[in-house]
């Protein structure tokens, strides 16, 4: 193994030397308790299924968001940065979802549509495509039109066309949307979650707030982000050295 | 026959193209030159029916083929798939024959990253005469390649044709190059109006 590739596993080490640290310095396991004292709680969780039906929750109110969010903000660009006039009309309306608390949205989407799980998912989703959009419309001004024309000459099939030519020239822009996606959506399914679900990480950690458990917060809080770090690991990296393979030939 | 009749061509209120007309018979090979910036580069986009913002008509077949100033390949796509995903009826034979005419039979499954400048050209010219075209446009199809191997890519081209024999129309700056492939040349020359053919 080489040093580079040790880095990150080094540098997880790292932080948790200095969270021993500071749990030592505070000795106090009500406030901050040792990686250590988490174990036992953990296994309990696991044991009893209620860390797994709350992490499948959160789980999958996180995927449907990113669908969304994906599916509509990658469209939503790519019509923004192929028509200036369709730009001119929403690119304030960019701006002000962009500026948009994320708070304001959820708050709203509970008011409007009640506590469910539809108003949880859209609030997400809303929250997310504009940056979306914002990253694909730069990737739809990018577009090659020497490619573009000889799509045409060359009577590319619609299909074709969508697969070979456009698909790989945006791949790297929706790829740095989905992976900065995925890091803020289920950041904000938790603030959902928190306001008004009774499932997910994000209930759980209200209710271990709620009494004052910090050991519970981070087991919930952990778990969630070591599921996070598979699916950056384990899906989106390895997709996007795929479809980046001819860059590096 | 191809038929060229274009009345006027702007880009906003500016004039770049006058009343331009011509023909080019099947088989027929006709150079354009003209000065740098005169508007031949658009007169091919004309032709080639990728800018249709124009007055006039022309009448051109259905099967072109072109080959750009730069190569304009799919560089996330291997070099047999530049030639398959352009022409889908293309069998596999066709296409590994179509790249040994140009010498790449052994870059198939090579990327047009881990090509040369001259290969990718080459690669550039079997995509287009890999679809039979009935109409072969070229845009300054020679420029910014060393001499041998512009000297390389003018053979090919010119056997290529011999070969098909399809309507040819390309760009050059080169009288020497318009003087060995084409039958006609035809110059364009500026007026208030926009280019317009001399003579």
């Amino acid at each position: 193994m080489t040093v580079e590739r040790l880095t990150p596993f080094l540098s997880i080490c790292g932080l948790l030397l200095l969270w021993l640290a500071a749990a030592f310095l505070t000795d106090d396991p009500q406030i901050l308790p040792t990686p250590f004292d988490l174990l036992p709680l953990f296994g309990t969780e696991l044991a009893s299924g209620e860390l797994l039906h709350h992490l499948g929750a959160t789980l999958l109110r996180v995927l449907w968001a990113f669908a969304l969010a994906m599916t509509l903000g990658t469209v939503i660009g790519f019509v923004m940065g192929r028509s200036e006039n369709v730009n001119r009309w929403l690119d304030p309306w960019l701006v002000i979802f962009l500026n948009l608390p994320a708070l304001v949205l959820i708050v709203l989407c509970y008011l409007w549509i009640g506590l469910s799980e539809t108003a949880a998912i859209i609030a997400v989703t809303l929250n997310k495509i504009p940056n979306v959009a914002l990253v694909v419309r730069e990737g739809a001004r990018a577009l090659d039109p020497n490619l573009d024309a000889l799509a045409r000459i060359y009577r590319m099939s619609g299909w074709s066309r969508l697969r070979h030519v456009l698909l790989p020239q945006l791949a790297p822009f929706i790829a740095a949307a989905a992976r900065g996606g995925v890091a803020v959506i289920w950041k904000i399914v938790l603030v959902v979650e928190f306001l008004g679900r009774s499932s997910g990480i994000g209930f759980q950690i209200h209710l271990y707030f709620q009494l004052f458990d910090v050991a519970m917060v981070l087991v919930y809080a952990l778990s969630f982000i070591c599921v996070m770090l598979v699916v950056e690991w384990a899906l989106l990296q390895p997709w996007e050295r795929r479809v980046s393979r001819w860059r590096r030939v | 026959m191809i038929r060229i009749a274009i009345q006027s061509k702007h880009f906003d209120t500016v004039p770049v193209l006058g009343e331009i007309r011509f023909d080019i018979a099947p088989g027929e090979c006709v150079a354009l030159v003209g000065p740098s910036g005169i508007g031949k580069s658009t007169l091919l986009r004309l032709v080639a029916g990728i800018d249709s913002d124009f007055i006039g008509q022309i009448d051109r077949p259905d099967a072109i083929a072109m080959v750009f100033q730069e190569p304009t390949l799919l560089p996330w796509r291997s070099t047999l798939q530049n030639l398959m995903l352009l022409h889908p009826g293309l069998e596999s034979e066709a296409a590994q024959a179509a790249l040994q005419k140009v010498g790449l039979s052994d870059k198939g499954s090579a990327f047009p990253g881990q090509l040369s400048l001259g290969q990718q050209r080459r690669l550039s010219l079997a995509r287009a005469f890999a679809g039979k075209p009935d109409l072969l446009i070229m845009d300054e199809p020679f420029v910014s390649l060393d001499a041998e191997t512009a000297e390389t890519m003018i053979a090919l081209t010119e056997a290529l044709i011999a070969e098909q024999n399809p309507a040819t129309l390309f760009v050059t700056h080169s009288h020497s190059e318009a003087q060995r492939l084409a039958q006609r040349v035809l110059t364009l020359r500026a007026t208030a109006e926009g280019a317009v053919l001399d003579g």
